[in-house]
């Protein structure tokens, strides 16, 4: 018989509802149910059941919702950041209120409306370093052309210099990860966020090398992609054992740590 | 006995592994519980003297694999006289299978050499491993930008050779397209399918350092019955 390995708590920084079936209680239960199995605790949920590249506010207001019931099926262990498209800031504004100030959402998710150098998401960054939650920000740079309007990590860079008091993650790590480290690891304030690309041996250890274990969040972008094969990024990476329970849970839970007492969710 | 049956020997170009050396690729395989890894050599996607890597990688299992690599051979089938690399792989060096890059080496699988080296794959008895892409297109290096292998011909290439054991290794998840093509492939019963990623099948009750994608959605399309263990390590 194989002695099954010791799993480390880990919380997950990027999660969908789309790509499952059910309802919105049924997809929570689902991802939840595989969470389980791999020792995820909590995991960050955005975006809605069927997804828009550049949502009109009445779209993110609807996705914002079901990320609302989602974390009402599962307050302990569900967490949630608020989808906005920049073009429309007083909407974004509001939107941010509602979900985040008024609401139990503790950061913001922000996909390819716009390329995120743009002064239009000044307003954004602005009011959440105010309510001391951060930006998601997909980022992916590619060989090839990028998709309308998505942004690459040194886009990402550019934002987080004009905002030093809003911490801001990196989704992807720009899927190219050996340009997407050295593009933001000048910028203090950017986390590196592992999820979404095929798993890769050495990512984690040149993300720590350049950035530091403080700065890596684990994330998996489930259902699209396993936990496990997120997860295998960083047991399998050569790097000390307390490294990796940083990258797996305790750099999120720091991170997200005044928005979640300020809610007073259990962490 | 975990058996993985796809791990590589020698270096990826663009990068340094972990692993990349056969003594700790073998020191990591053994850690997780693999008893036996058919292995590769990155050298026969590149060299053109296929023969000398396949030398080498016969030699290396042998040294250094503590019994527990298992060499596939690299065949070319548009190097000339490519059918001496098919024999000596499995008369010199006894290999029990060969691995194709019809991507890297420039041919699609409706091309009518993929098929003769099916052929000549069933004559010496030699399993097929059939290799859909080593690298994400999206983030290629620039100076080497190789799309994926259509999977599509494949099923009228096995159609002459309908009992020849074919594996089909780093099917994507990504690539939807795959797994269409994939289930076309079901009356073959000789046909197994790993993502570098069927890993992850297993991970969800237990974490490997080298699983990859989900397979939950190849084991949809295809009976989980046939699918391989696939870590594509040290990468």
């Amino acid at each position: 018989m194989e002695k099954k390995p010791e799993l480390i708590p880990a919380w997950d920084a990027h999660v969908h509802l789309g790509g499952l079936p059910g309802s919105v209680p049924q997809r929570v239960a689902a991802l939840l149910k595989h969470a389980d199995r791999v020792g995820v605790e909590k995991i960050v949920v955005f975006m809605g059941t069927t997804w828009a590249s550049h949502p009109t506010p009445d779209k993110f207001r609807r996705d914002n919702d079901e990320v609302l019931q989602a974390i009402a099926a599962a307050p302990d262990r569900v967490m949630g950041f608020v989808y906005l498209n920049p073009r429309y800031e007083r909407e974004c504004l509001a939107e941010l209120d509602r979900c985040v100030r008024d609401g139990p959402m503790v950061g913001v998710k922000l996909w390819i409306a716009m390329t995120c150098d743009r002064p239009e998401l000044d307003p954004i960054a602005r009011r959440s370093g105010e309510l001391h939650v951060p930006i998601l920000q997909h980022a992916y740079w590619r060989v090839g052309e990028a998709l309308v309007d998505e942004s690459r990590p040194p886009d990402m860079a550019v934002l987080a210099a004009r905002h030093p008091q809003t911490s801001f993650i990196c989704a992807h790590t720009g899927n190219d990860w050996e340009r997407g480290i050295r593009a933001i690891r000048a910028t203090r304030n950017v986390y590196v966020e592992i999820c979404g690309s095929d798993p890769t041996a050495g990512m984690v250890e040149m993300a720590v090398r350049e950035v530091g274990a403080e700065r890596v969040l684990y994330g998996s972008d489930a259902a699209g992609r396993s936990y496990a094969s997120q997860l295998a990024k960083v047991y399998g990476a050569e790097i000390p054992e307390e490294f990796k329970r940083l990258i797996l849970r305790d750099n999120l839970r720091r991170l997200l740590g005044p928005a979640l007492a300020a809610r007073g969710v259990k962490r | 006995m975990i058996i993985d049956v796809n791990v590589n020997l020698s270096r990826w170009p663009f990068r340094r592994t972990p692993c990349d050396d056969p003594r700790s690729l073998v020191a990591t395989l053994l850690r997780n519980g693999v008893g036996q890894a058919w292995t590769g050599t990155l050298d026969g996607l590149f060299h053109r003297d296929v023969g000398g890597a396949n030398a080498r990688l016969a030699e290396e299992c042998q040294r250094c694999g503590l019994g527990l690599l298992v060499p596939f051979g690299s065949v070319n089938p548009l190097l000339p006289d490519w059918h001496e690399d098919v024999r000596r792989c499995r008369q010199d060096f006894k290999m029990p299978g060969i691995r194709l890059h019809p991507n890297y080496h420039g041919y699609r699988l409706d091309d009518a050499v993929f098929a003769e080296v099916l052929q000549a794959a069933q004559r010496q008895g030699l399993i097929v491993q059939l290799v859909l892409r080593m690298d994400d297109v999206r983030v290629q290096h620039r100076l080497m930008q190789v799309a994926d292998v259509d999977l599509a011909p494949l099923a009228k290439a096995l159609a002459v050779v309908p009992r020849l054991p074919v594996v089909v290794l780093n099917v994507s998840r990504a690539n939807s397209a795959d797994l269409k093509k994939l289930a076309a492939l079901r009356m073959f019963p000789s046909i197994a399918p790993c993502g570098r990623e069927w890993a992850a099948w297993r991970s969800w009750s237990r974490p490997s350092p080298w699983s990859a994608c989900c397979s939950a959605p190849t084991c949809r399309c295809f009976p989980c019955s046939r699918h391989c263990l696939s870590s594509a390590s040290p990468s």
